[in-house]
């Protein structure tokens, strides 16, 4: 008979232990801006406020699926978003790109990413200067409607504008 | 002529070249394979606890391949008091057991020895030599894994898959706000730990070649970056990319010093490898659609890839130098996340068709596509080490929906989910014994 022996036991014990000293690690230091954002948000009637950004000029385009092609309404948007960017000079913006769930998760991320670029190359051939601008994708990571329904998945295709006045 | 082995040929031999046998696959048709495995022999007082559980967990890793079915103990004959003692055939073959597995279990203080016998009951011998497996008696599922496999590989003659982990991401809180965390368990559920703590959400981890290290996506910094983390001690390292570009999909190259994946920039999302040895970057495609979803051939000639430069998602494979790639999938409807088998052969890929999603197979040229799976949401194939089975993320629709994993063999049969603590999505399966 042969004889086998596995001493790998020792190594899994390393292992673990690792694992705990693992559970610990820490918050990035680099939070989003968008994480805490309610606090800063301000009131909606003060015109140079993230409430009012979100509320008044409106904060997001939709898209139609797989497209990353900005529409009239969606342009009616991003002209607004110029407006206030140009009058409240001091924001800074991350579009975050997102897509509907019908789709890989990997092609969604990338979709996503289209999507933002979209949205920031408007924003930057009307004036807006490219270095206040940030591009982020979530791909189908991050819906804000949850129904499987094409009325919740076109809220989902979606390339919103976070403001703050946050450095990068 | 051994009736034992030439059945179990049948049942697992898909693409073997036997006119008769053929026909038995085509139509769907397993017989699962009689086999008993009595309680192994507990060698002390001490040694019964572990022989019981020892004995269970074989069986459920063997039955868990749908490819052998159980006599009941309640039909035994005669029983297996010695593990030493011959074996009575006739009273085995009378009740139709045609593979009998014998075992025995010695607890020493902390130690563990486990012995079995693996027997061809219709041609009257033992099937392969004893083996004895030694560990500590915390290494006993370990070991009963490792016992299961030798059973499933001299029966089959391929390797096993038990003695395996998956590292995936654990999914928990309401759709909308996942919280997901980059867990690592054994591959039926045991032993489930968690790597990060959920403070940034991860994405798509995957197994080095060696099962060492774990590539994956995570948004630590807000933005999507890669990391490898070294499974034992956790220590992670990011792979370094220029600031306002997103890095995500990877998977290492087979000899592990390379990793294939993909970078947007400006928009536009392509296929870059870096050598892990010096950080150099290249670029692999460039073109203005997406392509992503990288993944290496077993001898790192090749890679599969996904691309919408026609217009739709289809799957494309070029040499792992890039240059010119030539479209694979031809079939209606969108296909992505492409996996190269571990044998080369196949390539494991998500296909997107009338509403449905799908897991499906194809020969390395696109050819005798064959769809496993179909659901609402099914994605992310990964190959276990052996190539015959394929776990995948299947997420349920609405509000309540959930993602969960799954595995399926690669005829199609044995569809079934896999135990995990929390949701679960995007596995990888790790190399056998890792």
């Amino acid at each position: 008979m042969r004889k086998f022996g596995f001493y790998f036991c020792a190594i899994l014990v390393i292992f673990l232990s690792g694992c705990s000293q693992n559970a610990s690690i820490p918050f990035s230091t680099n939070a989003m801006p968008n994480g805490s954002s309610a606090k800063f948000e301000g009131d909606v009637s003060d015109p140079g406020s993230i409430a009012f950004f979100k509320n008044n000029v409106g904060d997001r385009v939709l898209f139609s699926i797989d497209q990353s092609d900005i529409d009239q309404l969606g342009k009616d948007i991003l002209l607004a978003q110029v407006d206030w960017l140009q009058v409240n000079s001091d924001y800074k913006i991350i579009i975050e790109g997102h897509a509907d769930e019908r789709g890989t998760r990997e092609y969604n991320l990338a979709l996503g990413a289209r999507r933002a670029n979209s949205a920031r190359e408007f924003l930057v051939s009307r004036g807006i200067e490219s270095a206040r601008i940030q591009t982020v994708s979530f791909g189908k990571e991050r819906p804000v409607e949850l129904c499987s329904k094409e009325n919740c998945y076109s809220e989902n295709r979606r390339a919103v504008s976070v403001v703050s006045n946050l450095n990068f | 002529m051994k009736p034992f082995l030439v059945i179990i040929f049948i049942s697992l031999t898909t693409f073997v070249q036997s006119a008769p046998l053929r026909i038995v696959i085509t139509e769907g048709v397993i017989e699962p394979l009689p086999y008993a495995a009595p309680e192994f022999i507990g060698e002390t007082g001490a040694s019964n606890e572990l022989a019981i559980k020892i004995t269970e967990l074989v069986k459920s890793d063997i039955l868990s391949t749908g490819l052998f079915r159980e006599v009941p103990k309640s039909s035994y004959i005669s029983g297996i008091d010695n593990f030493s003692s011959p074996i009575q055939y006739s009273d085995w073959k009378a009740i139709n057991v045609q593979a009998l597995l014998t075992g025995s279990v010695l607890v020493t203080g902390e130690k563990l020895s486990v012995k079995f016998r693996l027997f061809d009951v219709f041609s009257n011998n033992e099937l392969g030599k004893g083996l004895q497996f030694n560990s500590t008696k915390q290494g006993w599922r370990r070991i009963a894994h490792k016992v299961a496999d030798e059973v499933y590989s001299r029966i089959t003659g391929e390797q096993g898959y038990f003695d395996s982990r998956i590292v995936y991401v654990a999914e928990t809180g309401k759709k909308g706000s996942r919280k997901k965390r980059l867990a690592l368990m054994d591959f039926d559920g045991a032993n489930s730990k968690y790597l990060t703590d959920g403070s940034y959400m991860v994405l798509a981890p995957r197994f080095s070649p060696t099962g060492e290290r774990v590539l994956y996506t995570s948004y630590e910094t807000g933005t999507p970056q890669i990391y490898i983390i070294e499974v034992s001690t956790a220590k992670r390292t990011v792979l370094k990319n220029r600031k306002g570009t997103m890095s995500f999909a990877p998977r290492f190259s087979p000899d592990g010093q390379s990793v294939v994946y993909s970078l947007e920039q400006g928009g536009n999302t392509d296929i870059y490898i870096m050598n892990l040895r010096n950080n150099s970057r290249a670029r692999l495609t460039s073109a203005p659609s997406i392509e992503t979803a990288p993944s290496f051939s077993p001898d790192g000639s090749k890679i599969v890839f996904e691309s919408d430069r026609s217009g739709t998602q289809q799957l494309y494979v070029m040499s792992s130098l890039g240059g010119s790639a030539k479209r694979i999938s031809s079939g209606g409807g969108r296909y992505g996340t492409p996996v190269w088998s571990p044998r080369g052969d196949r390539i494991a890929f998500t296909k997107q068709s009338r509403g449905r999603f799908h897991i499906g197979v194809m020969r390395v040229d696109g050819s005798k596509e064959r769809l496993l799976t179909a659901s609402f949401l099914d994605e992310g194939p990964t190959w276990s080490p052996n190539g015959r089975v394929i776990m995948f993320t299947r997420e349920t629709q609405g509000e309540s929906g959930v993602s969960a994993l799954y595995s399926v063999d690669v005829s199609g049969r044995n569809l079934k989910k896999v135990t995990t603590r929390d949701g679960g999505s995007d596995p990888s399966w790790s190399p056998l014994g890792k």
